[in-house]
């Protein structure tokens, strides 16, 4: 095999090379640096005898037993879809509940729009279909909603912005109607930075996405504030389907995924999130960010739920060009499976600066679980990771130059009242239209690409972005099945300590585990593991190899089941109420 | 004073042309949606949610159009490269709803091809000369939509039907020198094109658009400084633009002015040329690769499209190879070799459309030389259908009818000379058949040979000078005689007939 350090000096241009080379020549790009689990990992982790549940893994307190209310709504779907079949539960019971659910959270602002009426006609035909024993699936009657950045027809798609607000398509993305086709019932579109552009689902016009987590007992029994102004962020963008699947009121939600959008807000919220081989799920009616790395992600309460989502939603769409063909995957992940035949990679570049103690616990804790189940560890090395952020910051910035350039409120969207000229026009519906993030992005993009700057930002970025993707591929080509990496340096700060920081700081120190992954196409999905100190979801990252999304999950699903991760349990109702009326008058007035 | 010196200094100066073209792809739906495709339809009836650039919207590659510009780079002598990618051009304007093009901008899909074109020279303008411009490249890229500005209400309506229609680009080097060279060019295209079916090629309804990037300089020296002339939506038009601008731009120079690289507009009305108003001044196009395009792929052969692609999918070179039609310029060398015409008359032939079609079909129902049909369609048929302004298929005389005409003449059934009124009378009462107008007009040619002695007679015997004349030996005071004698018989004599007759009186 070709040497790491020739393939990468060479694809860099003469003028990339002095700057990237001695990078590089440090050390090859993606190869296995030591057997077994490294020592900087090894000697923070539990012993074997502890590796086993959250109770057991220091430095957790411990957690309670949720009460019987919540666990109706935490089974998994194939134990709904059979509930439903066999008429214990009905389609519409399901519906209402979550429909209360999210009511009875609104104080999350998880939704921006809630589409009870048309989810009640649903759930009657899923239910019509299930009475006469004609099921259109095993997501026929279950309610699941959908980040506010997928095309819905005939209901409002606003991107969380000014510039859509109001905005009705008049077509549905392809995944959304994958999962109506299937029966599966919309009960309403979800929260998120505006246009799928921030880390916290703080960026938005209609306000920001709390963590239901921040909602619990735990959470709040260590709290001195009051709960309206101590809470975590939900993590972002797709901010609003992690709560909403987090907090029960959606069995199952759809974010998307450009830089880590669904598996950040996954990993902080302590749902089941998968972003899947890029060109597996079609990106048509997505809202795009980045054209190049969007994908459409899944977002459950279990990885099996997430399989079976998958299976539905992936292949090839004409209306895409660039989806692929699904391989051929059985109907449900194996039960059995021997994790002797698997070897879990370890990145050490993974190890970065700012990683809380709890979250390297978990990571030392679930690769000696691993290891001692028989699985080989390996320590890894991903050379120019580093480099990844910086990277996206390029390409990111010029697609969405690009990407919105067609807002220009001619053909739908806001149109600024001024119209002096076409171009007086042009330029104030877009600086009313967009947020400061969006505008930010815009310009940067703008910049990046004239002609006297395109070889130096975006050739350069793009060069870099093949590097990357190179290191992923060697490392895979060593053996390595999988790699288990941390999803988010720590678990989710608290609201008012995250907004300290400009959005494009916090994207940047939020991507850098899972950003990676979206320059090289790979799967990767993120499972929660424990609960820190603070009561918040940690979760750790396995990535797997182009279109081996299937043997991803199968390793997830192993994982799964050895972390025993709690039920939520929200507090007493009657904080909801009070907190749910104050919600609603700030986002009136952000919204307005 | 120095008058002399500027008529050198000009005598050597000599236009340089290039052109850009955008031919709009003949098929049935636009480049990457399905909407279809239709010039003079209800505004905005043809606008599918990506055209109008509905958010969430992603191209889809219409294979045909692929085709078209695969079929075109072939006829042209491209190289078709066998991967081409999409980019996107940045700019602002209310038709193009994206804020972008999708082009081919890197990597076009075919490359250094070749036009050979002829045009005529000489004092009677007969001397064809075959000249060659190179093509650059071809590229595929979206139309816009239009707009139209009402400048009443100071308001800009928008028709998108023909956003997102195929274009393909075309850009011939400036190796022209004159604006009759240009047109030859374009009208050689558009030939070529039409043969193909790629493209409809009018450029009346802009589905052939020509800019034409003019300047001047003497030979030898580095090229002028050009400008672009736009607005140009005839091939005569074409030629007039360009050469007033050459001459402009010489005029120009002589006072010592300067050249400015501008885009210039033609206006039809004055025949002149007027400088545009810039849109955004000078434009950074921040041109990107199209994320949602994987890079286009053709193949040479079926035996060359990699396993798992399904042929019946993919633009192959071979089989679109054996698709092409038979071009004109092999057109014109088949009529000339097969009709023993004249090669000029080869071009009027094919680049008038339809009137090859209607040559062929009068020779295949007449007896005549295909040398005698060919007078007959290049003067009579195309005369009166240029002082009219009429298009071959608007003929009021069918290529069978005329075949009947010439028939009745090759027959001797009606003097050549008759034939000629007759045809005038067809063109103005197209419902009524030959024999009828010869019938009718008592035009039928006077064969009884009593009825001829006895006309000649009388015209002998009326111009007794004239006779003298002839028996003294100037035998061509004989023509007078038969002059009269066809005005006599309103020309429905035979000239040999009754030359025969009045020399025997007369001797």
């Amino acid at each position: 095999m070709e040497s790491p350090t020739i393939t990468a000096s060479r694809s860099v241009s003469r003028r990339g090379e002095k700057r990237f080379h001695v990078e590089i020549s440090k050390t090859g790009g993606g190869e296995v640096v030591a057997q077994g689990l490294p020592a900087w990992l090894s000697t923070l982790s539990a012993g074997p005898a502890s590796a086993r549940g959250p109770e057991s893994a220091s430095p957790q307190p411990p957690t309670r037993a949720a009460p019987n209310t919540a666990q109706t709504c935490r089974h998994l779907h194939s134990k709904v879809s059979q509930a439903l079949r066999d008429g214990r539960v009905s389609a519409t019971e399901l519906c209402r509940k979550c429909i209360d659910q999210i009511q009875r959270t609104h104080y999350l602002n998880a939704f921006i729009t809630i589409t009870g009426e048309t989810a009640m006609e649903q759930a009657q035909r899923a239910d019509n279909r299930i009475r006469t024993g004609k099921p259109l699936g095993p997501l026929d009657g279950i309610p699941f909603s959908v980040k506010d950045n997928f095309c819905t027809e005939n209901i409002k798609t606003t991107c969380a912005s000014k510039m859509l607000k109001g905005y009705v398509p008049p077509f549905s993305a392809t995944v959304v109607q994958k999962l109506l086709d299937q029966g599966a019932v919309l009960v309403g579109k979800t929260n998120l930075d505006e246009f799928a552009m921030g880390a916290g689902s703080t960026d938005g016009v209609f306000g920001p996405v709390r963590n239901p987590w921040s909602y619990t007992t735990l959470y709040r029994e260590q709290s001195t504030e009051d709960p309206d102004s101590d809470w975590a962020i939900s993590g972002g963008s797709s901010g609003g389907s992690a709560a909403a699947v987090a907090a029960l009121s959606s069995f199952l939600a759809l974010g998307s995924d450009t830089g880590g959008s669904t598996r950040n807000p996954g990993s902080l919220c302590g749902v089941v999130a998968l972003k899947p081989t890029y060109g597996l799920l079609s990106r048509h009616g997505l809202i795009p960010l980045v054209n190049s790395m969007d994908v459409p992600g899944i977002m459950t309460r279990s990885v099996h739920d997430a399989a079976t989502v998958l299976r539905i939603l992936q292949g090839r769409d004409e209306r895409d060009s660039t989806t692929v063909q699904a391989p051929s995957t059985p109907p449900s992940l194996p039960e059995h499976f021997d994790i002797r035949d698997i070897c879990v990679g370890i990145p050490k570049e993974y190890h970065a600066p700012g990683l809380s103690t709890d979250t390297l616990a978990q990571w030392s804790r679930v690769a000696a679980m691993f290891e001692q189940a028989g699985a080989r560890v390996q320590e890894v090395s991903l050379p120019h990771t580093q480099h990844s952020i910086v990277c996206y910051h390029v390409l990111c910035c010029c697609e969405v130059a690009s990407n919105m350039a067609r807002f220009d409120g001619l053909e739908y969207g806001h149109r600024s009242t001024i119209d002096s000229s076409t171009d007086a026009m042009y330029a104030t519906t877009r600086h009313e239209g967009f947020n400061n993030v969006v505008r930010r992005r815009i310009l940067s993009g703008n910049y990046f690409l004239l002609k006297s700057n395109y070889e130096r930002y975006f050739v350069k970025a793009q060069q870099m972005r093949r590097l990357i993707t190179e290191d992923l591929k060697n490392v895979f080509r060593s053996g390595i099945d999988v790699l288990l990496t941390p999803t988010t340096l720590s678990d989710a700060a608290r609201y008012t300590d995250f907004i300290q920081e400009d959005n494009r700081t916090r994207s940047a120190q939020e991507d850098v585990f899972t950003q990676p992954v979206n320059m090289a196409g790979l799967p990767a999905v993120t499972v929660p593991t424990a609960l820190s100190r603070r009561g918040l979801p940690i979760s750790l990252q396995l990535i797997g190899q182009t279109l081996q999304d299937w043997k991803l999950l199968t390793v997830a699903h192993w994982m799964e089941q050895q972390v025993n991760f709690p039920m939520i349990h929200l507090h007493g109702d009657s904080d909801e109420r009070k907190l749910d009326r104050s919600v609603r008058e700030r986002t009136h007035t952000i919204g307005s | 004073m120095c008058s002399g010196k500027i008529y050198i200094y000009t005598l050597y100066m000599v236009g340089v042309v290039g052109l850009e073209v955008h031919a709009q792809i003949q098929s049935t739906s636009k480049l990457f949606s399905g909407s279809h495709v239709r010039f003079l339809a209800p505004p905005n009836s043809l606008v599918s949610h990506f055209d109008a650039s509905l958010p969430g919207t992603l191209p889809v590659l219409n294979r045909r159009c692929v085709e078209a510009a695969v079929l075109t780079g072939l006829a042209l002598n491209c190289t078709i490269n066998r991967k081409s990618l999409f980019d996107r051009k940045h700019y602002f304007y209310a038709d193009m709803p994206a804020g972008y093009q999708i082009t081919q901008q890197r990597v076009p899909i075919a490359v250094n091809g070749m036009l050979v074109y002829s045009h005529f020279e000489g004092r009677r303008r007969n001397q064809v000369v075959t000249k060659s411009v190179k093509i650059k490249q071809i590229q595929l890229e979206q139309d816009s939509g239009k707009s139209l500005h009402d400048d009443e209400q100071s308001q800009t309506l928008i028709d998108l039907n023909r956003a997102g229609v195929g274009l393909m680009e075309l850009v011939m080097e400036p190796e022209m020198c004159c604006g009759e060279e240009a047109a030859a060019a374009v009208r050689e295209l558009q030939l070529i094109l039409q043969a193909l079916g790629t493209c409809q090629a009018n450029m009346a309804e802009g589905q052939l658009r020509v800019d034409a990037n003019v300047s001047v300089h003497r030979p030898g020296e580095p090229l002028g400084v050009r400008t672009e002339v736009k607005n140009i939506n005839s091939v005569r038009h074409l030629a007039k633009a360009i050469d007033y601008e050459i001459q402009r731009q010489m005029e120009v120079l002589q006072s010592a002015g300067k050249v400015l690289n501008e885009t210039r507009a033609f206006d039809s009305k004055s025949g002149n040329t007027i400088p545009m108003r810039d849109k955004e001044g000078l434009q950074d196009y921040r041109f990107m690769p199209e994320p949602n395009l994987p890079p286009l792929f053709v193949y040479e052969s079926k035996a060359s499209v990699p396993a798992g692609v399904d042929p019946a999918q993919v633009v192959v070179i071979d089989r679109l190879s054996a698709q092409l039609p038979e071009l004109p310029s092999v057109k014109r060398t088949r009529l000339v070799e097969t009709y023993g015409i004249l090669q000029e008359h080869s071009f009027t032939l094919v680049n008038e459309d339809g009137l090859m079609d209607y040559f062929e079909n009068v020779v295949q129902t007449t007896k005549a030389e295909p040398r005698k049909v060919i007078g007959w369609v290049i003067k009579e048929l195309m005369g009166n259908l240029n002082s009219q302004n009429l298009k071959v298929s608007q003929s009021p005389i069918s290529p069978c009818a005329l075949a009947e005409l010439i028939n009745l003449a090759e027959s001797g059934h009606i003097s050549s000379s008759t034939a000629k009124q007759v045809f005038q009378e067809m063109w103005k009462a197209p419902e009524k058949t030959v024999g009828q107008i010869v019938k009718e007009q008592d035009l039928w040619m006077i064969n009884d040979k009593e009825e001829l002695q006895k006309i000649c007679r009388r015209i002998v015997d009326s111009h007794p000078e004239e006779v003298q004349i002839i028996r003294r030996g100037n035998k061509k005071v004989l023509n007078k005689l038969m002059g009269e004698v066809q005005r006599e018989t309103k020309g429905r004599t035979d000239p040999v007939q009754v030359r025969a007759i009045l020399e025997k009186m007369v001797s």
